[in-house]
């Protein structure tokens, strides 16, 4: 447990040698020192996982005092539980995979640019396992800001095309928009609380203490936070345009571990959520809201990214779908399984886009399965996990969050359904345009074709196992299992509250199954032989994304624009500067006109010098 | 006698020599006028001092009664070295543009 500070310094450290030593370090050097300081995170986070499960404590390690006032003490902490080891492991493991792939991915880079790639990836690092292993809303807040910036600094690696800093702008605005949000609920807690320790702050004591009103007050602003950086509406936007970075970027920080920060603060205050109803069915409905919305939008998508990220933004939504139904172990268990196959497939996307040479449109792919056989077969067992395949990992996730919705509302339970299909369908759809068929793209990029390094596709093989396997810790007890996740996560999350009978939850798995493989079906028939997609009315707003930035141009930028150039061609042009130099013109003036006085005459100053000692007479006599 | 009457004859002569001064474009008859201003003073200061010669204060004090008349002496001292200057300058500027007229002295100008 000494060591458990190691765990966050070592990225740090990375960190500091690759952006210091960017310049003279060889390519290889940082590459492995990026890797090998995220390996060994990993090998202690283990360890920290064995002696918590061993053990079934949880424990807060004091550092220093961040912040010492009269009245109250802001510690540094790191909270050791069930959840941050969970989310450890997810990280650093999901986390040097990645890395490792970035390694080959990001091999055409010029040193300078490696180094600086890698030292944002290890400063992310380093800043995630902050915000999971903080103590309090505090140190996780610090964090939380951390990511942000890595993540803007990411999406703006390649800095030199202006669409991709402006993705990278958009990020960081719209993540700061929720962040306020969040900061504004942490002054909250310590106007009423005075601490912002979680033990403290989730004791039934403290609790008691809260209003109602303060309780959902704090937790709708949490969820502000929660939806600028787990991309939920009204702030999802920003997701898809993140695509702009590199392909392992979008798939450590847009997939696996970043937008999950969200999940992972709501089940860590579940404490106080529970108690929050209100707040409890708005992020029912957002999440539902978001899933939809997006899963619609990527059925219409070509940018093989763009679909993934759509696809993310529904999944995150499941998984706020689950936390509003007060069913945090389904999203914790949804965050892990999804890290696996969507980091899986978003680097097999990656494997897609080296090899046709940078080439994103599926219009333009198709045949692929011949020429990359281990990125194809892996992609596939990804689409089959997020599917929700029986025996794959997704399939345990997400049955286990619709039947928690099945619990709590038969009728979310068919939106929530519905969407699992589209889901199907546009990761099949996906699919299929992608790697079978013929190759519709150029002669040239057909020659090019190859499956990627071993660098790239032993992280692809070690996803794909753990996408297949990763759902085995959390079996259902309909199914024979004693859900062990669950049973893990009992000290800091209270388990699902809703009682099925074993009965109804097959005939719900038998229904979700059988309609997610005839989707799967009508996808495949549907795209076997390509041809292009013809427009109608829907797909035509699908395919522009419902209008929805088109929307928020609209009803803020424009407006917000608008303000700025009155601002600055009014109020600056005319007032302020009008002011500033209307005083320069009155002194001009002036002395012009007062230049008239010094005529050289002496007679005339004499007199004025004689008007001016009879005024002070009058002046000192008779005033 | 009444102070009064000293008093109006200073202002009187004080005044003449003002209006000497702005009226006047001869130098020479400026400077007059500012004789007659300095004159007055003079006078004014002499007048105040006699009156005051037999005030109370005056015995307290034996230099009080002729400390005005003493600074009479001063003025026509500095009145003498100031004539001598000025008149110089007066025959100077008689020598350089063969008139007396100050009017012509306005070369600073722009």
């Amino acid at each position: 447990m000494n060591m458990v500070w190691l765990i966050p310094i070592l990225p740090l450290i990375g960190f500091l040698i690759n952006g210091l030593g960017r310049n003279s370090l060889p390519k290889a050097v940082s590459g492995f020192i990026g890797s090998i300081t995220v390996l060994g995170s990993f090998v202690l986070s283990l360890l920290v996982f064995m002696q918590v499960k061993a053990g079934n404590f949880h424990q807060t390690l004091h550092y220093f005092d961040f912040i010492r006032l009269e009245s109250f003490t802001i510690p540094f902490d790191f909270s050791i539980d069930a959840l941050s080891t969970l989310f450890l492991l997810i990280i650093t493991g999901v986390g040097f995979l990645i890395h490792v792939y970035s390694t080959a991915y990001m091999h055409e880079e010029d040193g300078k640019d490696y180094a600086k790639y890698f030292a944002y990836l290890n400063l992310f690092v380093f800043s995630m396992l902050l915000l999971v292993m903080g103590g309090n809303f505090v140190v996780m807040f610090i964090g939380w800001e951390g990511v942000g910036l890595c993540s803007y600094l990411l999406i703006g690696y390649w800095y030199k095309n202006e669409a991709y800093t402006d993705a990278a702008k958009k990020a960081f605005i719209m993540n700061r928009i929720g962040d306020l949000g969040f900061l504004l609920a942490v002054f909250w807690l310590i106007s009423k609380l005075g601490t912002v320790q979680y033990d403290e702050v989730f004791n039934a004591a403290n609790l008691a203490k809260l209003t109602a009103t303060d309780i959902t007050g704090i937790t709708l602003l949490l969820f502000v936070g929660v939806t600028g950086k787990s991309a939920q509406i009204p702030l999802y936007t920003w997701l898809p345009d993140a695509m702009a970075g590199p392909t392992p970027v979008s798939a450590l920080i847009h997939a696996a571990t970043m937008v999950t920060a969200g999940i992972y603060m709501i089940a860590r205050s579940n404490a106080l959520f529970s108690l929050a109803p209100i707040t409890q069915s708005v992020i029912t409905i957002i999440g539902l809201a978001t899933a939809l919305l997006a899963a619609t939008i990527a059925l219409r998508q070509y940018d093989i990214k763009k679909v993934l990220a759509y696809s993310t933004v529904s999944q995150l939504g499941f998984m706020f779908l689950a936390l509003g139904t007060g069913n945090y172990v389904a999203a914790v268990f949804h965050v892990l399984t999804h890290a696996f196959f969507k980091a899986l497939m978003f680097l097999g996307s990656g494997s897609v886009i080296h090899a046709m040479g940078g080439e994103q449109d599926i219009r333009n792919m198709g045949g692929l399965h011949k020429h990359m056989k281990i990125t194809s077969i892996t992609f596939l067992i990804g689409c089959l996990a997020i599917s929700g395949i029986p025996g794959l990992s997704g399939f345990f996730s997400k049955d286990e969050i619709l039947a928690g919705t099945f619990a709590h509302s038969p009728l979310l339970y068919g939106i929530a359904l519905f969407t699992a299909l589209l889901t199907a369908f546009y990761m099949f759809r996906l699919y299929i345009l992608t790697f079978s068929g013929t190759f519709r793209g150029t002669h040239e990029q057909e020659h090019h074709l190859h499956e990627s390094p071993k660098a790239m596709t032993i992280p692809l093989i070690v996803l794909a196992v753990l996408s297949i396997i990763g759902g085995y810790i959390g079996v259902p007890e309909a199914l024979g299992g004693h859900h062990e996740l669950a049973a893990y996560l009992s000290p800091v999350v209270k388990s699902a509250t809703h009682h099925l009978s074993h009965n109804t939850e097959y005939i719900l798995m038998a229904v979700s199954t059988l309609l997610v493989i005839v989707s799967i079906f009508i996808a495949v028939f549907r795209f076997r032989r390509y041809s292009t997609e013809q427009n109608n009315v829907v797909t035509k707003w699908l395919e522009n994304k419902w209008y929805i930035d088109e929307l928020y141009d609209a009803i803020i930028v424009k407006p917000i624009k608008g303000i700025s150039n009155f601002l600055n061609q009014i109020v600056e042009k005319r007032i302020i500067d009008g002011a500033v130099n209307g005083v320069g013109r009155a002194v001009n003036y002036g002395s012009r006109q007062l230049r008239w006085l010094q005529s050289g005459q002496v007679g005339a100053y004499v007199l004025l010098m004689v008007i001016g000692m009879l005024l002070l007479f009058i002046i000192q006599l008779f005033l | 006698m009444d102070i009064k009457a000293y008093i109006i004859l200073s202002l009187t002569l004080f005044t003449i020599g003002v209006i000497g001064v702005l009226v006047r474009r001869n130098a020479i008859i400026i400077f007059m006028c500012v004789e007659l201003m300095l004159n007055a003073v003079n006078l004014l200061l002499v007048a105040f001092s006699k009156m005051h010669a037999m005030s109370a204060a005056a015995k307290a004090l034996p230099t009080f009664a002729s400390d005005a008349q003493i600074f009479v002496f001063f003025i026509m001292v500095v009145a003498a070295a100031e004539v001598s200057v000025g008149l110089a300058i007066i025959v100077m500027m008689y020598r350089n543009i063969h008139s007396v007229d100050i009017n012509f002295l306005n070369r600073l100008k722009n």
